[in-house]
């Protein structure tokens, strides 16, 4: 991928194009470009939540920031790998119709909800958006997205939402948002809402 | 003291084990210090630079074992630059070269090459024992010239090491006339091991007692080891992962049930929980568990195990054994003397899977415990004193709150007093380690109350010099005083320097000591190493800036001044 190019380019003055929507960046389609690039952002973002550094997190006391440094907490490298191997909860998300595949970390999150605005953001693809908020809108119609979770041993079709958020955190491997048409020909036990397997 | 000829002495001195008494002993009369140091094999040195080979040869000429120990302890937590320093090279190069004949050699926190254990493996014919405790600068083709070249090796002990896993066909390298092992350890290697050479090695190592695998090792392999050796009384298993329903587990099951001598049990570096049922059976023998490494296993899970366990000595577990689960081992474990909590989660801010509770519980439940490590997102006043009260035991006693700078949760107060009441109560305690917010108070009540305290470790705590000034002033028997970020400056440093002399070392680092206060103590004391880490160049470029503040300081006394293979960025002063 080409580099990122500075916002004004010598050409787009003088053809007065708007070219920043092309300029080609490091970074998935869709994706804000105003994100940080080169960073795994669901990584960084955990290590920012341990250590209480997110931008939101300002006001609290600087005693929090401490803790961002080296040493703490007293814990063999050997020991933090293992930790932060298991902790960070990476699943892959599929979503019918994007052409790319993105990584969620589950840990992130304490909630169906909070889950489906963070995939919001991530698929934030024109055609995407428009399923998603469809979902939001049009819970009761049945017409919207449902995600679908497969997980190591597909055994049966769980719809999401059955499941407590922690075990299905745990025992979550994949994550696939599908029309909720598709969904259906699994065990359609609520037909609204999601589905999963596990 | 003249009148006993000296083999009288030589044989009522073959009683003192510990090098303590022994070095007591030397000090009593020149005649004294002669027979002993004549007569001492193993000898203990606890900051490799402290002293050198050449001179510890010469006083102890029919040295037999040495235990050398390199790095700073905060090196665990990467606080010290890879290549500082630590290497044993030297001292295996020296003993080699004036015909000490080594049989042991154990190693912590030091830098060991290929080399090293090249050299090792052929310049000593008796060598019969390696122990390795986080070392690093080794691969597995040291290990495989150790395998090859040491006829009589007994033990080879690798303990959460770093080693360059070249993959290679180190374990097939023990020659088939090697019968004489009594204790393998591999288990902190990474790669794959020939399985084939496992099993034969292990079928003819009749002697075997303790035997410890990585993860590479899978469950069937394990099930074929233990049914040819179930003498075996120190077991560490690798993958323990299985389809229950397999001939393979039914093998493993009736192989374990055959092992009775097991005492100890560890591994579980890759567990199924469906497959820990298979040591039920074993479970009433064992006198230590560890099961710190085994993730996934959910709390219920770790309580239907401990349910077993009523001899249990000694507990490495993780922290989602919960409150409640440590309410089981309370009222289990009655022998319970050691127990070390590991966190699963570093978030400061997840959901609390120990809390002051379980540690209440326990207190109340284990009256020989005397030994704590402890990692917990909160903890209050109200359970230290409650846990001193019950506990008045522990000699070592280590609380990490993850969130450092907490508070007590229900008062908002500091935990002074907390602390406070553990060294009030525990009179024999000879390490500590402090977490949580902390003002000069704890130091207050360290000092006066800590007299056995050898090993101190302090992060993030106190509001001035007094507090440092407390602690160096009160605990005579003061050995390693470890700080970081806290708010301790050269006032404190430079009190009192001849203390320092009486201690192994000091730490610093974060705090609030300057370049010249630094440089002043190594000026009034010439036996000190005062040694500054400077990475970054943070002070390449203004050397003679004396007030700014030194980021890593760590000094030790010395009988052979600094040290020549320091590496750039460590300056000593």
């Amino acid at each position: 991928m080409a580099p990122e190019m500075g916002k004004k380019s010598p050409g787009s003055d003088v053809t007065g194009l708007n070219l920043t929507e092309t300029e080609l960046t490091l970074g998935l389609p869709g994706e804000n470009r105003n994100s940080r690039s080169g960073n795994k952002r669901g990584f960084s973002e955990t290590v920012d939540k341990i250590f209480g550094d997110d931008k939101s997190d300002e006001a609290k006391s600087p005693t929090a920031k401490k803790a961002q440094v080296v040493g703490w907490p007293p814990v063999r490298s050997l020991r933090k790998n293992i930790i932060l191997m298991k902790s960070c909860k990476y699943v892959k998300v599929a979503v019918d119709g994007a052409p790319y595949l993105r990584k969620v970390d589950l840990e992130m999150y304490n909630s169906y909800q909070q889950l489906l605005g963070a995939l919001e953001d991530l698929f934030s693809c024109f055609t995407i958006r428009d399923y998603l908020e469809r979902k939001l809108m049009d819970s009761v119609s049945g017409s919207e997205y449902v995600p679908h979770v497969r997980g190591q041993r597909l055994v049966t079709g769980m719809l999401v939402g059955d499941v407590p958020w922690k075990m299905f955190v745990e025992s979550c491997k994949r994550l696939r948002l599908m029309k909720s048409s598709e969904a259906n020909g699994l065990e359609p036990r609520t037909p609204s809402k999601c589905s999963s397997t596990s | 003291m003249n009148y006993f000829p000296e083999e009288v002495l030589e044989h009522v001195f073959d009683f003192l084990k510990s090098h303590r008494d022994r070095n007591a002993v030397s000090l009593v009369c020149k005649s004294w210090y002669r027979v002993e140091r004549f007569s001492r094999e193993r000898v203990f040195i606890g900051n490799c630079y402290a002293i050198n080979p050449d001179r510890l040869i010469e006083r102890f000429p029919r040295l037999r074992s040495l235990t050398l120990k390199g790095k700073p302890h905060f090196a665990d937590f990467n606080l010290v630059p890879h290549d500082w320093g630590g290497f044993v090279y030297p001292w295996i190069d020296a003993m080699a070269k004036r015909g000490v004949n080594l049989e042991e050699l154990r190693l912590k926190r030091m830098v060991v090459s290929d080399e090293g254990l090249e050299l090792l493996s052929r310049s000593f014919v008796n060598f019969k024992s390696l122990i390795l405790v986080s070392c690093e600068g080794f691969t597995t083709d040291g290990l495989a010239a150790i395998a090859s070249n040491c006829r009589f090796l007994r033990e080879l002990d690798l303990q959460e090491n770093e080693v360059e896993d070249h993959r290679g066909q180190w374990l097939s390298c023990f020659p088939d006339s090697c019968t004489s092992l009594v204790s393998l350890n591999f288990a902190c290697l990474k790669g794959e091991v020939n399985l084939a050479a496992l099993e034969r090695l292990m079928a003819r190592s009749c002697n075997l007692r303790s035997l410890k695998l990585n993860h590479a090792v899978p469950l069937d392999t394990l099930q074929k080891i233990l049914a040819q050796a179930p003498q075996l009384v120190d077991l560490g298993t690798g993958s323990f992962v299985s389809d229950p329903d397999s001939e393979t587990f039914r093998r493993l099951r009736t192989a374990i049930q055959k092992c009775a001598s097991i005492k100890s049990l560890s591994g579980f570096l890759e567990v199924a929980p469906c497959c820990l049922p298979a040591i039920y059976p074993i479970c009433l023998n064992l006198t230590t568990l560890n099961l710190s490494y085994a993730q996934g296993i959910h709390g219920s899970e770790l309580i239907k195990l401990i349910r077993h366990c009523g001899k249990l000595q000694r507990l490495w577990i993780l922290d989602c054994i919960g409150d409640k689960g440590l309410g089981v081992v309370a009222s289990t474990c009655k022998e319970l003397q050691e127990l070390r909590v590991f966190p699963s989660d570093l978030h400061g801010d997840g959901h609390a899977a120990v809390t002051e509770e379980g540690l209440v519980a326990i207190s109340a439940g284990c009256p020989k415990l005397h030994s704590l490590l402890y990692f917990c997102q909160q903890m209050t006043n109200a359970a230290l004193i409650t846990v001193a009260k019950n506990c008045p035991n522990f000699t070592r006693f280590r609380l990490c709150i993850i969130n450092p700078t907490i508070p007590d949760p229900v008062t908002m107060q500091p935990l002074d007093e907390g602390f406070g009441a553990i060294v009030q109560s525990c009179k024999g305690l000879r390490r500590l380690s402090l977490s949580g917010l902390l003002t000069d108070q704890v130091f207050l009540y360290i000092g006066m109350y800590a007299e056995q305290l050898e090993m101190l470790s302090v992060a993030f705590a106190g509001d001035s010099d007094k507090g440092m000034l407390c602690v160096l002033n009160g605990c005579k028997k003061l050995k390693k005083l470890e700080i970081m970020d806290s708010p301790f400056g050269n006032l404190a440093l430079l009190t009192d320097v001849g203390k320092y002399e009486t201690m192994r070392s000091l730490w610093m680092s974060s705090c609030e000591v300057t370049l010249g206060g630094c440089k002043t103590l190594a000026k009034k004391m010439p036996r000190l190493n005062v040694e500054i880490i400077n990475e970054g160049d943070q002070m390449e470029a203004t050397p003679d800036d004396d007030r700014q503040k030194v980021e890593k300081m760590y000094l030790y006394r010395s009988l052979v001044g600094a040290r020549r293979d320091a590496p750039d960025f460590v300056w000593t002063l």
